[in-house]
């Protein structure tokens, strides 16, 4: 059993089956965490490049801690310290960094679809870190992964997703991985940050979050994106956190074993109470500890991908 | 292909290299097993209950899975890449005896890969490997230090180890892989 292709670029790519195998993998790869020495020679002399051309600290350290305890070598580059700043275009930068033949990249970028050009144009293997409001696989991943641990499985649960759902890549990728595995998932946020034709992509829109969150399994929240906001979404974040935000009286509507999720960075107040985020049902840190596995995961599933091309 | 170890000298053997271990090591306070996935694990299990039965102890018992530190995972491997799964040792390898279990031992290189993985869980004491099969055609300088039964082999011919736990049955084939007999 592997991965049918050399790249991750998103969740719509992968069937059911590969899913399964990375989330069994990733299982493998959490015990190494709990190791005096939490470091094993699988990637040994591979070069990985972590590209990120929009600021991130969770999911790029994720990464990094990923690689380095997989024995990778490792290379960040932020874009505020790079040619990019000087006028440089995307394929020059990473033809340039491919002249140093990494094996892969790792690549988060603004725009929807440039990892897929350079998966197109390069000779190493590219990992999708989020590509604007398109993808951003390894969160749905780890999302998927900390819901099984939970819940034991994915198919059947209701699953709601609560808040920006125009700018969301999370949301994407975690409606085409839950669809996948045959979860319900329901999505509510306001019709002004709601995608027209979500009901297209076997979602239940509402604009009712009491409805969404009803006897759910699984809540996650998503951030409000001020930083893609360019207009009027929202009347305010206080207007918005009476409306959407997660409270403990809305939390007491879904299931007495509910978990709350968030892939971060959050804004309490705005679209999480602060007693939730720091509640019993909150499994948030989990995410961001499973994250490393699962991207583990995925990075020596790609590699062993690699080995078999060459 | 022919039978070359049944159930009961599978079982015979692993009772004698029970007895071997006690007497090697005075008693099995500071010892612990742990097989290598996948069949070893069981194995490591039957010799811990047939310690149990000759001196009433509980040796502890762990599971570890290799494939993150084998030497051909980067290079064009053969076969499809192998699944990872979990190393479990619940228990802390510190100056303890560590009984390494292998069905089948061959070239090494599972056993040089075992040593590295183990040596990250700690310091122990000593590492004493033991195997069911020993096949010949080692490529590394590694020895057992009990062994079920020398089972001399060509290069062509397969060894194929099959347990109860995983198989379904007791018993050690030996095969030639179709159309070798020709060449």
């Amino acid at each position: 059993m592997t991965l049918k292709s050399r790249h991750l670029l998103g969740i719509a790519d992968l069937d059911p089956e590969e899913i399964g195998l990375i989330l069994e993998t990733a299982d493998a790869m959490t015990e190494i965490a709990a190791r005096p020495i939490k470091k094993v020679p699988a990637l040994r002399g591979r070069t990985v490049v972590n590209l990120f051309f929009e600021p991130s600290t969770r999911t790029r350290t994720s990464f990094e801690v990923a690689e380095k305890r997989l024995s990778a070598d490792t290379l960040s580059i932020a874009v505020a310290q790079s040619s990019v700043t000087k006028g440089e275009t995307l394929l020059d930068t990473v033809r340039n960094l491919e002249a140093m033949a990494p094996d892969m990249i790792v690549m988060r970028h603004g725009s929807s679809g440039a990892p897929h050009l350079l998966a197109r144009l390069c000779r190493s293997a590219i990992i999708n870190a989020g590509d604007g409001m398109h993808e951003h696989p390894t969160q749905a991943l780890l999302d998927a992964f900390t819901i099984r641990e939970h819940k034991k499985r994915l198919d059947g649960l209701k699953v709601a997703i609560v808040g920006d759902l125009l700018h969301s890549r999370v949301l994407r990728s975690n409606v085409h991985l839950l669809n996948k595995m045959g979860a319900n998932v329901w999505a509510c946020g306001p019709t002004t940050l709601m995608p027209s034709d979500l009901a297209r992509f076997g979602v239940r829109p509402t604009a009712s979050i009491d409805e969404a969150i009803d006897e759910a399994d699984v809540i996650m929240m998503l951030r409000i994106q001020h930083e893609r906001m360019h207009g009027h979404f929202i009347p305010s974040t206080r207007e918005y956190f009476t409306l959407f935000g997660l409270t403990p009286a809305r939390v007491a509507r879904a299931k007495p074993d509910v978990i709350i999720m968030h892939p971060g960075p959050m804004n309490r107040g705005v679209e999480i109470d602060s007693d939730v985020a720091d509640g019993p049902y909150s499994v948030i840190l989990e995410q961001v500890a499973n994250g490393v596995a699962v991207r583990m995961a995925v990075l020596y599933l790609l590699a062993g991908q690699e080995a078999q091309a060459d | 292909m022919s039978q070359v170890m049944d159930a009961d000298r599978m079982g015979r053997a692993l009772t004698r290299i029970s007895h071997e271990i006690l007497e090697r090591n005075r008693g099995t306070s500071e010892l612990a097993l742990v097989g290598i996935r996948t069949r070893g694990v069981p194995l490591a299990r039957r010799i811990a209950r047939s310690l149990h039965e000759i001196n009433h102890e509980h040796v502890p018992t762990g599971a570890l899975d290799i494939t993150l530190y084998r030497d051909d995972l980067m290079r064009q491997p053969l076969g499809p890449q192998p699944v990872v799964h979990r190393t479990e040792i619940p228990f802390s390898i510190d100056d303890r005896r560590i009984l390494l279990v292998d069905d089948v031992l061959y070239t090494g290189r599972t056993i040089r890969a075992a040593l590295d993985a183990l040596i990250d869980f700690g310091r122990p004491r000593a590492i004493q490997l033991i195997v069911l099969i020993d096949r010949g055609h080692r490529e590394l300088p590694i020895k057992a230090d009990y062994v079920g039964k020398n089972l001399p082999t060509s290069l062509k011919e397969s060894v194929q180890v099959r347990l109860q736990e995983t198989d379904g049955e007791d018993e050690v084939l030996l095969t030639e892989p179709a159309g070798a007999e020709e060449s």
